[in-house]
């Protein structure tokens, strides 16, 4: 990493950290001066001196060397007064983001000030206090206009090549008469008629009846999702059967479908209680019926919290970290989520079955198999567009609940999981496995994941479609999306190769040695835990010189020729001259060759080695500040603009 | 030739060999002195040849009159073979027991392999101490090269040649000599030309129950040392253990004779709790039918991680000492012949860049390793799928490569070697057609005669076809001290080594070719950039020329 890079990697995002320019502008609502900033592993309690801000947006501390270190207040989980010690008054506070920072206060009185107001600043009640309503990114109207027109659900059902002959779009919840947390648009097979659709959805948790998530062209076969049926012990519904009948005939390459319940089997026998439960084989004509036993949101949130407590330990020892993970059931639930998503590209693929996805209410599971099913399916989902456009579908637009999972406002706890974070790592977990196979790289999916928890664009606010219409967000924020796409050189997986067929299944590994814990992520503010030189960084940068040399040669190409032609037109007589020239360096002037060398883009220009200190690794208590050598930098661009003038 | 009377049936037909990532094949099954061939009839191509030496463990299983014999490779890799009738699996079975297993070295393949390459640079003669010495004599005199134990008496299982303080002479490296475990007395490891501190090692001073000390000892130690410097001892035992050591006769420095040296212990295990840890990581690692919880709790039980966070963090202890606090350091466990080398070998990796290159790595494993006295012979004579209990055996060479790939994967652009190249010791030290890892010490390879007998791994690794394998394409040569995290979060499993024969790497591999294409042609576009820039600036030179002259 480059050294002048640093200030930007430790302020996460480009857009969550106010640029130089305008930070002046900001009005400090609190200064308090010569906090302490602790290292979060160090057992020496090494620390940074500086000053915090509190502004109306963000936390800021500056520390003595001008670092600058920006926290959301969106992105703050909890913050915690601890015990009260000589040094000052500790104050902690964890992120949704996975940083975690620790501060001295050293009087107990300003920590309590900040304290109270983190507290009110990072636990808005109303939407319309949230970031998104106040951020300007300085984009005209049709700038924001634009930007939300950017990704068109209909053209990405027209690109499955939907509406056809055994699928049509449906508009029977154009005002959400049917179903409030489901989008206006929905496809459904033709042979469904209203009555049948009306019925099924009566039949079906929060109305959420069986609809089209993606056509696989190829196989002739549909991924639908739904959410539970209220079938309690005994109940059925002919409409629902006759929805599920309609799905299955679109379907002319297979006779019978799967329907997928991504509970395990004792959830959804439970439900049953509840008057909600699962299909019964014999009263839906022709359907393979499937548990695959993914845990509920309350496992998960309660799976990572107790990951994050083993990695936050001081000290930490490689027994506790894997009997850690190993007990926080993480990368179990991980590897669930996939290999769920696996069985469903397998009926589709192998079998040519269409598939019937759902869980409980069909917003958490359901858009994780979904989602990454599709993923498995069809290679323009490894896109930076495409995945772009999966997250709007099988996630936004059905109505996958952000705002409660995510806590964006001061809700219920209980509310809150890392659902869509999981959908990420199992993203992750792919890109391991296929390092060629995504257009986007692991920065892509952290930044993401950033903007999930930072409300400043209005993606990912409320909880549905509904929701969003009625906060108009389209007027007041700004969609994150094309500001993703003009960084896009950022995301862009130098290994990437794109593969010539649309429908190149991916068939990954699940045995349990491919899971790895994911550092990047839930320990992405942890610089020292990392590795101090990154393999992708200097192959991007090296990707990015060799797309300038192309254009330079180019150009030294035409201007070669120009000179050429200058000189048949003017000395026909020396032609012979200069061809002898051009072959034998040696005859050349010294003074330009040398002046040449210089300016020469140096293979190894760019330096990635980060200077490490050793109080960061914990040897031992005595250590002191790692003298870091600058890295050479010469850009490229400099050697080009010298040899240009 | 004396393997005729082991090879019982040299040859059978219509055998099926089953390996990782191929398809089933039917062939000859062919017996030789030192290996283990298998060619299939279609084209007379080999499909499988093995090194005898290689193969760590086999089991029988007879179904009817078809025998599967299933073959465990010190390289981790599992094979197996369908052999068609009874008598003849057993025969296969039981010279395979007995070829696997000579006892005399000198039956060994090193002494049988006669190269089919050139041999341009004999890597017997490319590290000689005296060469080595060179450089380190330009920047001290402090230090000089002793030849006391050029008939390996005073210490046997050290090299003919160390270098010592020079203010110490001979006869008092005997009497040193006398006070350390099997003579290994204090010799330089490390000089930091930075600041001038160094690394020496040693065995256990024989203290014993009634404190004994030596003053020769004393002084050696102290003759490190600058005027009023402070050095630390770095005991790779628990406090516990050395204390315990005493009764056998060994002990550790005491404060009180050592006044100018501050004792540090850190815990760094040995033998059979290595081995076992490495066969209960291999046997987790083959096991696909694990459920997630089952295998992350086989990877916490076999401890494999814990060790390599052990020995990396008190080499960064070590390197922590010279570097950071300007101070000497002499280490040693018990004998000096294992932890001691981890932590000053891979102390020196983290701190000269030298022995990051592929030379200096040889270099290193030539001194710190094989010129030191590790025992190779007895520590590799078995690998992870051993069931006899001998007690000598460990991977302690190994553990030093894995901590190797560890920071290879922290700073991926510091190394001019690959992880190929790590693998490869990592085979050879184990199973070989080269003498490079025979025998235990330098005393004995020299009795036999490995010089003459036999050929030198660094004289095939480094003619530059081989060499061309081993690059790392991301080197950029870098001068700094480079500190690993030995965070647990930040230690991984190996998994070019231990989960090599497991998974498919196809698209790792796709990858990392994708790697190399992307800085090959980077190389290219520079030179042609670079010729164009030459060709422009000529024409118009020549163009200025020629306006000027009408």
């Amino acid at each position: 990493m480059l050294s002048t890079h640093i200030s930007l990697e430790d302020t996460p995002t480009l857009y969550s950290a106010p640029s130089s320019s305008t930070k002046r502008s900001y009005i400090w609502r609190l200064k308090v001066e010569q906090v302490k900033l602790l290292d979060r592993f160090s057992t020496s309690n090494k620390s940074l001196t500086g000053t915090l801000y509190l502004t109306a947006t963000h936390l800021l501390f500056i520390d003595s060397l001008q670092k600058e270190t920006w926290i959301l207040h969106h992105h703050i989980a909890a913050v915690e007064k601890l015990a009260l010690t000589t040094a000052g008054c500790p104050l902690v506070i964890q992120c949704k983001n996975f940083r975690i920072v620790h501060f001295i206060v050293p009087r107990e009185r300003d920590c309590h000030d900040i304290y109270n107001s983190l507290l009110q600043l990072s636990r808005q009640a109303k939407y319309e206090d949230l970031y998104a309503f106040s951020y300007n990114p300085k984009q005209n109207e049709s700038e924001q206009i634009q930007g939300w027109q950017l990704i068109d659900l209909a053209e990405e059902y027209r690109r499955m090549d939907v509406p056809n002959l055994n699928w049509k779009l449906s508009d029977a919840n154009r005002d959400y008469k049917i179903c409030e947390t489901y989008p206006r648009d929905l496809y459904v097979p033709r042979a469904a008629n209203k009555p049948t659709i009306v019925g099924s959805s009566k039949f079906r948790s929060k109305g959420r009846f069986p609809v089209l998530s993606y056509y696989h062209q190829d196989k002739q076969a549909a991924i639908c999702r739904c959410s539970q049926p209220l079938s309690g012990f005994s109940a059925r519904c002919l409409e629902d059967e006759h929805m599920l009948q309609a799905i299955n005939k679109a379907n002319p390459s297979n006779r019978y479908m799967y329907v997928m319940d991504t509970r395990p089997k004792l959830n959804a026998m439970a439900n049953r209680a509840a008057g909600k439960g699962y299909e019964n084989e014999d009263n839906y004509s022709n359907i393979r019926f499937q548990f695959v036993g993914i845990e509920n949101i309350h496992v998960m949130r309660t799976s990572l919290q107790k990951l994050l407590e083993v990695n936050g330990t001081k000290g930490l020892s490689v027994s506790d970290f894997f009997s850690g993970l190993e007990s926080s059931g993480w990368l179990r639930h991980i590897k669930a989520v996939l290999d769920a998503a696996i069985f469903l590209a397998k009926a589709i693929v192998n079998e040519s079955a269409s598939v019937l996805v759902h869980c409980s209410d069909g917003w958490d599971r359901t858009s994780q198999v979904c989602s990454l099913g599709t993923l498995l399916l069809d290679s323009y989902y490894r896109t930076i567009k495409g995945f772009m456009v999966l997250i709007e579908k099988d996630w936004i637009s059905f109505g996958h609940k952000f705002s409660d999972r995510c806590g964006h406002l001061d809700g219920d706890p209980k509310e809150v999981s890392p659902v869509f974070t999981q959908f990420l790592e199992c993203v992750w977990h792919l890109t391991e496995q296929f390092p060629q196979a995504f257009e986007y790289n692991e920065a892509f999916l952290l930044q993401i994941h950033e903007h999930v928890h930072s409300c400043q664009f209005g993606n990912f606010l409320g909880n549905c479609q509904k929701e969003r219409e009625d906060l108009k967000l389209r007027e007041k924020t700004y969609s994150l999306w094309p500001f993703l796409l003009d960084d896009q050189e950022k995301y862009l997986n130098p290994f990437y190769t794109p593969s010539s067929q649309k429908f190149t299944v991916l068939e990954p590994n699940t045995v349990p040695f491919n899971f790895k814990f994911w550092r990047n992520m839930y320990h992405q503010f942890d610089r020292t835990l990392h590795p101090r030189q990154s393999v992708f960084k200097l192959i991007m940068n090296k990707n990015d010189q060799n797309k300038q040399l192309e254009k330079e040669i180019k150009e030294l190409e035409s201007k070669i020729k120009q000179q050429k032609t200058r000189h048949t037109d003017t000395v026909l007589t020396k032609e012979s001259l200069h061809c002898i020239h051009a072959d034998s360096p040696a005859l050349k002037p010294s003074l330009c060759f040398k002046k040449e060398q210089t300016l020469l883009p140096v293979n190894d220009a760019i330096r990635t080695i980060e200077g490490s200190n050793t109080a960061d690794n914990r040897y031992s208590e005595y250590a002191e500040e790692f003298s870091k050598t600058e890295p050479a930098v010469v850009s490229l661009e400099y050697g080009v603009a010298r040899m240009t003038c | 030739m004396e393997f005729a009377e082991l090879i019982k049936t040299p040859r059978v037909d219509n055998v099926v060999l089953h390996r990782p990532f191929y398809p089933a094949v039917e062939g000859t099954l062919c017996l030789t002195g030192h290996h283990l061939i298998l060619s299939s009839r279609q084209d007379n191509t080999e499909e499988l040849w093995l090194l005898h030496s290689n193969i760590d463990s086999i089991e029988k299983r007879f179904v009817g009159s078809l025998g599967t014999i299933i073959i465990k490779c010190k390289d981790l890799r599992i094979i197996q073979l369908d052999i068609p009738g009874m008598e003849e699996c057993l025969n296969i079975a039981s010279s395979i027991e007995a070829l696997s297993t000579l006892d005399s070295i000198t039956l060994m393949y090193p002494f049988f392999y006669r190269p089919m390459f050139e041999v341009v640079e004999d890597g017997w003669h490319t590290f000689l101490p005296e060469r080595e010495f060179k450089l380190l004599s330009s920047v001290t005199k402090e230090w000089r090269l002793s030849y006391i134990n050029k008939d390996f008496s005073v210490c046997p299982s050290y090299p003919p040649i160390v270098t010592v303080p020079s203010c110490i002479d001979d006869e008092a490296l005997r009497k040193v000599a006398t006070f350390r475990h099997g003579g290994r007395f204090p010799v330089l490891s490390y000089y930091h030309e930075k600041n001038g501190m160094v690394m020496i090692r040693s065995s256990q001073p024989l203290t014993s129950t009634n404190g004994r000390r030596c003053k020769e000892d004393e002084q050696l130690i102290n003759a490190t040392l600058g005027p009023g410097k402070r050095g630390y001892i770095i005991d790779t035992r628990s406090l516990n253990v050395a204390q315990q050591a005493r009764a056998k006769g060994g002990g550790f420095e005491q404060e009180a004779h050592y006044p100018q040296w501050r004792r540090i212990h850190k815990s760094i295990e040995r033998y059979h709790i290595l081995q076992e840890s490495l066969i209960k990581l291999v046997e987790a690692c083959n096991d696909q039918s694990h459920n997630m919880d089952r295998w992350l709790s086989k990877l916490e039980a076999s401890n494999w991680l814990t060790h390599i966070k052990e020995i990396l963090t008190t080499a960064c202890l070590a390197v922590q000492c010279i570097d950071r606090e300007g101070a000497s350091v002499l280490i040693h466990g018990t004998e000096g012949t294992d932890s001691t080398l981890q932590v000053t070998s891979l102390a020196q990796i983290i701190l000269e860049p030298r022995c990051r290159t592929i030379r200096g790595f040889e270099a290193l494993i030539e001194r710190e390793w094989l010129q030191a006295g590790h025992p190779f012979q007895q520590r590799c004579a078995q690998s992870a799928y051993s069931n006899s209990k001998q007690k000598w055996e460990a991977p302690v060479f190994f553990l030093f490569l894995d901590c190797v790939w560890q920071i290879l994967r922290q700073f991926p652009c510091s190394f001019e070697f690959n992880e190929h190249f790590l693998i490869m010791l990592f085979e050879h030290s184990y199973a070989s057609q080269f003498g490079t890892f025979l025998g235990n010490n330098e005393s004995e390879r020299c009795k036999l005669k490995l010089q003459q007998k036999t050929m030198s791994l660094w004289s095939w690794v480094n003619r530059p076809s081989e060499l061309n394998k081993f690059i790392n394409p991301l080197f950029e040569a870098n001068s700094l001290v480079i500190w690993p995290s030995v965070a647990p979060q930040s230690l991984q499993l190996w998994e070019g080594v231990f989960l090599r024969w497991n998974r498919s790497s196809k698209y790792l591999d796709e990858a990392y070719d994708e790697m190399i294409n992307i800085i090959e042609y980077n190389k290219e576009l520079q030179a042609k950039v670079n010729t164009l820039r030459r060709q422009l600036a000529e024409l118009e030179t020549e163009d200025g020329g020629m306006q000027e002259s009408p």
